[in-house]
């Protein structure tokens, strides 16, 4: 009864203010867009050197969008590419052929990648079934860019807005005086945090569902699994976000000191989170990301959406994420403790 | 032994009872081996200047701090207790309201933590908002208040839940002297209702109006007795010459 009062009362205040539920709602759709925009701008048609090839593989490949050079000599084409002139160099091997990728840009690699898988299934079809062998000039090739990022990006956005949404509200609620006025009520210490987490997981809900929809049904990036379970790894992990938000907000004294949160514990788990390879990294650095809530959202996020993953595969990811959260309640329990000590 | 048992010396008709409580933080001593007893059914108040302990008292008595020494005993029970909260209507120092939301809407939140609703909880709001003037701005934001009305707000949020023993700091700051006096006349006539009423001030003649008091510099207690007692005693006029003459003048 008393949870319910509060979540109510933390409904209502939402809705009159809709700078900040459009904040927490479009704010994350807007910054996921121009990502598509800024990694998917130049999708240009690729600039491919044939080298020696048959006049219908040509044509095939410029069918389906590749401005095709021919060239006589390999070296030529491979300088050429060398000089950013071209995109890819194809050349043939008896009937195997072999694609020489630029390499430096996925956005490149993914165009060429997809012309040539086109051009070579419509030449399949005639019979000879082959898989072109692939080499880098740089790099080693990477798979779509945005669908990679994106995966992560939309449960990073659901991460950081509630993070930041959910913690300077309750500090508000202390520096207002209102927590302290709350505490000279019966409300337990748990129900105040109970309170919080049913009445901003309303909005959790509803941002989590709005940006998993926008991601993949209008910014088209990839989801080979479920989308229920995208919605409950975003919920889960804006959960996270919600209990951390209101156990540092205790360590705030005023909004100022809220966003210097954001360099210490948002962007670290950006790193962390397998946006960035960290193979290379010593394995005690590798291991940070494992303490931080955004590594076990953006790795299920990851396989649902990249690998078709299901719920066998993210139980262990929900787990921790649950986990966080209770931890994070617990301790925002605790830390009312300075409030009010029963 | 059984340590929960009421002590005998707290007498029937006590309602609250502070012994010997202190109170530092860290080194600054706020609160030094305060002892007083409320009685039930009177207006007690709290007469210092800011900075003299009372908000702190105010804060231990409704439980939300606890005294490094001494106790507390409120409604017979050893302070601090969930249990005796609901028993209480507290008013802080500060406003503490929901800005966005009316003043309805901060009515009906408070209340419901006290489990009001429905019904009971509608006629109560037309009763309390009738009671501190603001009926006719139920509707209105809070956040679109003048500091007085936001006052009678924080009263009426106190007294919404029917409370035995009311906690007010400070009520009537920014309060003009017409309403001043409506709000002590419903003090008034909540302690013929039986309400115990706790109320800390600075304005030394708000604290003619209570049945006894205490007047705290410092985190002691300089004299308590009832506003005639004190004048007498200390042979002045005025209740500000008695506390100058009880040395809670300039030091």
């Amino acid at each position: 009864m008393r949870i319910r009062a509060l979540a109510f009362r933390i409904i209502r205040q939402f809705i009159k203010d809709k700078r900040t539920l459009a904040l927490m709602l479009l704010a994350p759709l807007l910054v996921l867009t121009l990502m598509k925009l800024v990694f998917d701008g130049q999708a240009v048609d690729p600039l491919i050197g044939a080298v020696k090839l048959p006049s219908p593989v040509v044509s095939a490949l410029q069918n389906n969008g590749a401005v095709v050079t021919p060239y006589e000599n390999e070296e030529l084409a491979l300088k050429q590419m060398g000089d950013n002139e071209l995109d890819a160099v194809i050349t043939l091997d008896g009937l195997q052929p072999h694609i020489v990728l630029e390499g430096s840009n996925p956005t490149k690699i993914r165009n060429v990648m997809a012309v040539a898988q086109k051009a070579l299934q419509e030449l399949s079809n005639k019979g000879n079934e082959v898989e072109p062998v692939l080499s880098y000039l740089h790099g080693s090739g990477d798979r779509d860019i945005f669908d990679y990022y994106g995966s992560v990006l939309v449960g990073f956005f659901s991460f950081f807005f509630v993070f930041l949404i959910a913690g300077v509200s309750f500090l508000r609620e202390r520096t207002t005086g209102t927590l302290q006025r709350l505490l000279a009520t019966p409300l337990r210490r748990w129900e105040v945090v109970a309170g919080y987490l049913l009445g901003f997981g309303l909005f959790t809900l509803l941002q989590a569902t709005l940006i998993a929809w926008y991601a993949t049904s209008v910014l088209g990036i990839a989801l080979e699994g479920s989308f229920i379970l995208v919605l409950v790894m975003n919920l889960l992990l804006a959960l996270a976000a919600l209990t951390l938000g209101t156990l540092l907000s205790a360590y705030a004294q005023n909004e100022f000191q809220m966003f210097q949160f954001i360099p210490l514990i948002v962007v670290p788990q950006i790193f962390f989170c397998g946006l960035i390879d960290l193979q290379s990294m010593p394995e005690w650095l590798q291991m940070v990301g494992r303490a931080l809530p955004l590594y076990y959202g953006a790795d299920a996020l990851r396989g649902i959406m990249l690998r078709g993953e299901g719920w066998n595969d993210v139980w262990v990811d929900s787990a921790a994420l649950v986990g966080f959260s209770l931890l994070f309640a617990i301790l925002n329990v605790l830390a009312l403790r300075k409030h009010r000590r029963i | 032994m059984n340590l929960n048992a009421p002590s005998p010396i707290v007498a029937a008709d006590d309602c609250i009872e502070a012994v010997q409580v202190s109170k530092a933080f860290g080194k600054r001593i706020v609160l030094d081996q305060i002892s007083l007893t409320v009685k039930r059914g009177e207006i007690f108040g709290l007469l210092g200047p800011s900075g003299s302990g009372k908000t702190t008292l105010v804060r231990l008595i409704t439980g939300l701090d606890v005294p490094d020494n001494g106790s507390i005993t409120l409604l017979d029970v050893h302070m601090p207790k969930l249990s005796v909260l609901s028993r209480i209507g507290y008013m802080a120092q500060s406003d503490a309201l929901y800005g966005e939301l009316t003043a309805q809407e901060n009515l009906e939140f408070f209340s419901s933590l006290y489990g009001l609703r429905g019904a009971v909880l509608k006629k109560r709001i037309q009763e309390v908002a009738e009671l501190v003037k603001l009926s006719g701005d139920l509707k209105k934001p809070v956040q679109l208040y003048s500091g007085g009305m936001k006052r009678r707000l924080s009263l009426a949020v106190a007294l919404m839940h029917k409370p035995e023993v009311l906690i007010l700091d400070e009520p009537t700051v920014g309060i003009d002297p017409v309403l001043r006096k409506t709000i002590w006349d419903e003090l008034d006539h909540l302690r013929k209702n039986g309400v115990t009423i706790l109320v800390t001030t600075h304005v030394m003649d708000e604290a003619e109006k209570c049945d006894r008091l205490a007047m705290i510099r410092d985190g002691r207690v300089i004299a308590f007795g009832s506003p005639e007692q004190l004048k007498t005693e200390s042979h002045s006029s005025t209740m500000e010459d008695a506390f100058i003459t009880y040395g809670g003048g300039a030091a």
